[in-house]
């Protein structure tokens, strides 16, 4: 059995009143493939910005790693450095720049102001870029502004950066939005391959797409966990049907 | 930099790296706009030079050299303004006061040693050999005199060393800029919060050196800093060619230096920050790192820049570093086009010269019969116009007709 | 004056014949006799009145005093005022004002007819110096005590209240009984036990007088205690017996040794020190041969040098001996250091010391009363110019830099009204509505012609808004010119409301005050009460969000900053009413509005009220510390700002939750 990666526990969050995460508890190992489900306002995306450091919560821990640092004494920067990417549900990219830049940018490298003025691609770095870019199947774009390319496309590109971080663990906040079936598919290969050696953890609201991920499934709701294991277990569950799936 | 350590620890050593791939081209290569602005940066200055009084046709005058130098000084603090604003994306209302600061660590010694040389020479005609401390006092009361103090103030301790000075040219910015820089950023202050606050910053700035007992002559400001120590006999047309090389050499370096910060990963990153501050911090950049590193070389830059400029100002007071200054600098930039270098200089130079054409006197006032326009009363109503105008219809400046002229690689 | 009734029914007739120099003073009927005339009385003292001296004015004062001669009054007030003349030709005294062609026009002392004219070189103007015009003022003080006008007997106390005199003493004790207004009255009452703690002959009254005192916070009575406990230094060689010492002082311990040495020296009782510049002046006076004392002159450049060359000259005898810190010791010792009152009596100083501690609790409340007074009037300053730009700033997350510009539009719109409209009130009232009017219509035009189309770029929005106050404040410059303008408040607005000695507020700062007050009203009530504010409030929180309910954001945006004008010109009236206006007063008020609306917290009413307070008492309450340095405060509160944001980046009152955005 795989060692935990991440605990999550007793965590809850309020926003001027609003509980929007109330004393939640998930644990993810590694390596790991993890779906998150809910309706709209279970959490899920709080659930990312507390594990991200975007958010603090009112209470709980936040423990990370086989030497289990609290993540809650962390800023974002520190945290993505300690490997947890993310990839946001509105794809975030550096829209002004080159995807290539994009790319270099995500890479894992070393991050100080200092190393990173006298940073120059060195071959290592192109041919991960190389590669990244012929996974994300952006390689014939890679000198292109960011911004004009299309939204699946951004969705691609974001995903790349995710891999070029070469997290542990990956939060990735429904990744198939706005993707022709063919790019969904792919993307599930792609988290499945991930999921490999690391853990991952999707948001998604598409039922076929998580069957295709063919993983546990942990079902939020009112910012708690309300079910988990796998689809079938869950989506048998009858408050899962009422909250959720009913609907 | 722990955690990073320990990722790698984890995932296994970093990739080693390796020589140039061949498909690496060359800072030049990258960005030929930087050959282009050294060219006419090199030409300018050898026009001036034949044209100057002091080593040719003598077809320019020497306040006219100064004016000059002074305005490359503008364009480098410009460039300063325009990485950290155009590139980095933070909207500073108070790299004018990095520029006064340095500009009254050099006149500080210039001021000192300059009034220091003149009264030995005074007391050497007695018939007693001053002391050092006669001398110190005889200085003291020709300085501070003016707002009644007789005290030799602390800061000017080392103000008869020049290397001290120089020092202080680089540190006392450095350091404003490191602290300021910190504080502001780590609390996470952004967008036009952080504006207010720099402007806060150079008001407080402002506001300590008007007052006639911090040491620094209040609204006296420093005078005469156009005499340089050891040189008082050097006529000022050739002092002003000195000035307007320096000025012309730190500018090129300038304008290296900062292309370069602003080339490849570094760069990239900065633009990052500017569109998207909390993703880059997602990807594990120390995003306040970045800013302070930023923050604080430009604010040197500009400090330097200020060193250059007031010795050929001839005086600097606590005026100059009013916030409203600091608001022109970004409307340079703003007109000549953030986010690239030579917009900048563009933006710095033709506004600043146009307004003392404009504010000198130098331009003819138009007789409209009915209404005599007279431009010194004018050009601020037409600069703040047209500079709504540039803001609404043309966010990318002057600098940005170049890319008209130039096609951007596809 | 007993003499006053008996000649009422000339009194018309008389002041008719009056010239404008005299007074309506009654003038006893004229007999030819020239005896018992004031001419008469003064001619006998001709030499002393024509030229008066310290000491022989008092027996011409004492002979006019005695004889109580109609005029008296009139003719001191006029000799004091060098005002009376003597004619060279026969020595006769006349009143004169200046006529035609460099002649005199001469007027009767006795009569006030006129008396004829002559040239200024024929007559000598009589000019008591300085001296004898007090002694005439402390003779004209006893007649203007009792004097009809009660306005006169009111100066005359007063004069005695500025200028004690222990002669006043009896004058006013007599002029109490028979004082008709009760207040008037009281007032001599009082004049009169402070001139007695001052300068009262019996030990025991002065006490009383003093103990009367306590607890009295006005300035006169504060005055004349502290004069009561003046000291001065002195030096004895024993502590001398009939001193009233307030302290000893030990050399070394609270008075440092060169000071002390140095009050012996002046006191004659040491010889002087020597400091370098008297060495390097006997030096210099000793210059032979290129060395002095045996040292060369290029060496003398250092103290040690002089030092050393000094002494040769001391040994030879050339120059007075140098003070050696011992010496100084030895002689310092010899002697006893006091600083002793001015006053003898030990029991007055004690009372007076006594008197004088017991206000000091009440004044440090009053002070600090005060001070919030003076800290919540800035601080309605600072709301006034703050509200309408938190407005637009908390709506539209828009930096208006031209705000200031509005502050200026208003101030100027009241100044021109007032060039229409010379009734200050009615034009105050026609300026507070035309001034919004001008402001709100300049606001809605910038936001519809600049504003809305920068909105996704609010940092632009800063440098247009920018571009706009250069222009405007240049525009204003090209109009009104550069020299201040006034705004000037009507009658009722000019004076002050004053508590006591120690408190007092200008009139138009409580009525900036309430118009604070009014504005914070109006803006709770639109905001809470009204379909606008409602809709205002919902795009200040989710502007995406308002708009699909149906709310139109164009709409609402362009009346919040036409709001957020319309008040900045108003404050701008009011700010003009006690500042100057000038183009560039809007430039003094934007940084520190932009710190209220930071402070206070963006988008609400009571962050920018908490911020307006928190600023003001704070710049207050660091002049306070540091009295006397407006700029030193207003640097250490940017100071406190700045820090400040550091604890509490979203200000004092913050929006919380993901409607605070990122």
């Amino acid at each position: 059995m795989s060692k935990t990666l991440l605990e999550v526990s007793g965590v809850s969050v309020t926003f001027d009143g609003f509980r929007a995460i109330n004393n939640l508890s998930i644990q993810v190992a590694e390596p790991e493939l993890r779906a998150v489900i809910g309706p709209n306002g279970a959490g899920k995306t709080t659930f990312m910005d507390i594990v991200t450091g975007k958010t603090r919560p009112d209470e709980g821990y936040v423990i990370w790693g086989e030497r289990s640092v609290s993540l809650l004494e962390m800023s974002e920067s520190q945290i993505a450095r300690a490997g947890i990417g993310r990839k946001f549900q509105k794809p975030t990219i550096f829209e002004e720049q080159t995807v290539r830049e994009n790319l270099a940018m995500a890479l894992k490298n070393r991050r100080g102001p200092l190393p990173v003025l006298f940073w120059r691609p060195g071959a290592a770095d192109h041919a991960r870029i190389t590669e990244l870019a012929q996974e994300i199947g952006l390689s014939d774009r890679l000198e292109h502004r960011a911004g004009d390319l299309s939204h699946g496309q951004k969705q691609w590109l974001e995903i790349g950066m995710l891999l070029a971080q070469d997290p542990r663990l990956l939060l990735v906040d429904e990744p198939a939005a706005g993707m022709t079936p063919a790019e969904r598919a792919h993307t599930t290969d792609l988290l499945k391959r991930a999921a490999q050696t690391r853990a991952v953890m999707v948001i998604e609201h598409d039922m076929e797409f998580i069957r295709r991920l063919d993983c546990k499934v942990t079902v939020l709701h009112e910012g708690a966990v309300l079910a988990e294991g796998s689809l079938d277990h869950v989506t048998q569950n009858q408050q899962v049907i009422d909250v959720y799936l009913g609907r | 930099m722990a955690a990073d350590i320990m990722t790698r620890g984890a995932r296994g050593p970093a990739k080693p790296r390796q020589p140039a791939p061949p498909r690496r081209r060359s800072f030049l290569a990258e960005n030929p706009s930087v050959l282009w602005f050294m060219l006419a940066l090199g030409l300018f200055t050898a026009v001036v030079s034949v044209l100057s009084e002091a080593f040719g046709a003598g077809l320019l005058s020497t306040s006219l050299i100064k004016v000059l130098g002074m305005t490359l000084c503008l364009c480098l603090i410009a460039i300063a303004m325009d990485v950290v604003w155009g590139y980095c994306g933070i909207l500073s209302l108070g790299h004018f006061a990095f520029f006064g600061l340095g500009g009254y660590a050099i006149g500080m010694w210039l001021m000192y040693a300059r009034t220091e040389i003149v009264i030995r020479e005074n007391l050497a005609s007695g018939t007693i050999p001053p002391t050092e401390t006669e001398v110190t006092e005889a200085v003291t009361a020709q300085i501070f005199g003016v707002v009644g103090s007789s005290e030799l103030p602390l800061i000017w301790s080392f103000a008869y060393s020049l290397p001290f000075q120089l020092a202080m040219v680089v540190l006392m910015p450095g350091l404003l800029a490191l602290i300021f820089g910190w504080l502001a950023f780590r609390s996470r202050v952004t967008g036009v919060y952080l504006s207010i606050l720099t402007q806060a910053m150079t008001l407080a700035l402002s506001l300590y050196l008007f007052q006639n007992d911090t040491g620094l002559r209040g609204n006296n400001g420093l005078s005469g800093l156009q005499n340089i120590p050891g040189f008082l006999d050097v006529p000022q047309s050739v002092i002003s060619m000195w000035f307007f090389w320096a000025s012309a050499f730190a500018l090129g370096a300038g304008y290296l230096l900062f292309a370069w910060v602003v080339w490849g990963k570094f760069g990239s990153v900065i633009r990052a920050i500017r569109d998207n501050e909390s993703r880059v911090r997602f990807l594990g950049y120390n995003v306040e790192g970045y800013k302070l590193f930023v923050f604080t070389l430009t604010a040197v830059a500009s400090g330097l820049a200020g060193a250059l400029y007031y010795p050929q100002a001839g005086i600097i007071n606590p005026a100059e570093i009013a916030p409203i200054a600091s608001i022109y600098l970004a409307v340079w930039v703003a007109i000549g086009g953030r986010g690239r270098l030579y917009g900048a200089v563009i933006g710095a130079a033709s506004v600043s010269l146009l307004s003392s054409w404009l504010t000198g006197g130098g331009a003819p006032n138009i007789d409209l019969g009915f209404y005599r326009i007279i431009w010194t009363d004018w050009w601020l109503v037409l600069l703040g116009l047209g500079f709504v105008l540039v803001t609404l219809f043309f966010p990318k400046g002057i600098g940005g007709l170049f890319d008209y002229l130039v096609r951007k690689r596809p | 004056m007993p003499l006053s009734f008996r000649t009422a029914p000339v009194l018309a007739c008389l002041i008719c014949l009056c010239l404008a120099a005299l007074h309506p003073q009654p003038l006893a009927a004229q007999d030819d006799a020239p005896q018992g005339t004031l001419q008469a009385l003064l001619q006998t003292h001709q030499e002393e009145v024509a030229r008066p001296s310290r000491n022989s004015v008092a027996l011409v004062l004492d002979a006019l005093l005695d004889a109580q001669l109609d005029g008296t009054l009139e003719f001191l007030r006029l000799w004091q005022d060098r005002e009376v003349y003597e004619r060279d030709a026969d020595g006769l005294f006349f009143y004169a004002r200046e006529g035609q062609d460099r002649m005199l026009v001469l007027t009767d002392i006795d009569t006030g007819e006129e008396a004829g004219v002559i040239g200024s070189r024929e007559i000598n103007q009589i000019r008591p110096n300085a001296g004898v015009r007090r002694e005439i003022a402390a003779a004209l003080v006893q007649f203007e005590l009792s004097d009809p006008d009660p306005a006169r007997r009111l100066a005359a106390l007063e004069a005695i209240s500025r200028s004690p005199d222990p002669e006043q003493i009896p004058l006013l004790a007599a002029a109490i009984e028979g004082e008709p207004d009760p207040a008037i009255r009281e007032r001599k009452e009082r004049v009169l036990s402070l001139l007695i703690a001052r300068h009262g002959s019996d030990s025991a009254e002065r006490v009383a007088a003093i103990e009367a005192l306590t607890g009295d916070i006005s300035t006169e009575a504060r005055r004349v205690l502290n004069q009561l406990l003046q000291t001065q230094a002195g030096i004895a060689g024993a502590l001398p017996e009939d001193a009233n010492i307030e302290r000893v002082r030990s050399p070394g311990d609270d008075l440092d040794l060169i000071t002390a040495y140095d009050r012996l020296a002046d006191a004659g009782l040491a010889p002087a020190r020597r400091g370098h510049n008297a060495i390097r002046d006997a030096l210099r006076a000793h210059v032979a041969n290129g060395q002095v004392g045996g040292v060369a002159l290029h060496r003398l450049s250092t103290d040690e040098a002089r030092r050393e060359a000094y002494r040769t000259l001391e040994e030879a005898g050339l120059v007075p001996p140098l003070v050696t810190e011992a010496a100084m010791q030895a002689a310092v010792a010899q002697y006893v250091f006091f600083d002793a009152y001015v006053e003898p009596d030990a029991a007055v100083t004690d009372a007076a010391r006594d008197a004088l501690d017991s206000t000091r609790t009440k004044i440090g409340i009053y002070q600090a009363f005060g001070l919030t007074l003076d800290a919540l009037s800035l601080a309605s300053i600072f709301f006034l110019a703050a509200i309408g730009l938190a407005i637009t700033f908390g709506v539209m997350r828009v930096i208006n830099m031209a705000h200031g510009e509005f502050i200026m539009m208003g101030a100027y719109t009241g100044y021109v009204v007032q060039l229409f409209i010379p009734n200050y009130t009615f034009s105050l009232a026609v300026a507070l509505p035309l001034a919004f009017a001008i402001t709100f219509g300049a606001g809605v035009a910038m936001e519809r012609l600049v504003i809305r189309y920068l909105y996704t770029r609010p940092l632009e929005t800063l440098l247009a808004t920018f571009g706009i106050s250069i222009a405007l404040q240049q525009l204003a410059k090209n109009i009104f010119g550069t020299q201040a303008r006034p705004l000037t408040a009507p009658d009722w607005l000019a004076g002050s409301v004053v508590l006591n000695d120690i408190v007092s507020i200008s009139s138009i700062r409580v009525a900036i005050f309430v118009l604070a007050l009014m504005f914070l009203a109006m803006l709770v009530v639109i905001l809470q009460r009204t379909r606008l504010g409602l809709e205002v409030r919902a795009v200040t929180q989710n502007p995406g969000m308002a708009a699909s309910m149906g709310i139109n954001p164009d709409r609402i945006n362009m009346l919040t900053f036409g709001l957020g004008s319309g008040i900045a010109g108003v404050a701008g009236v009011a700010i003009g009413l006690y500042a100057q206006v000038t183009s560039e007063m809007g430039a003094n008020y934007i940084v520190q509005s932009f710190m209220t609306v930071v402070v206070g917290g963006v988008g609400s009413v009571f962050g920018t009220l908490a911020g307006a307070g928190l600023i003001g008492f704070l710049q207050k309450g660091i002049e306070w510390f540091n009295p006397g340095n407006t700029l030193a405060a207003q640097t250490y509160m940017v100071l406190f700002i700045i820090l400040f944001i550091q604890f509490r980046p979203r200000g004092i009152v913050a929006l919380k939750g993901r409607a605070a955005g990122d």
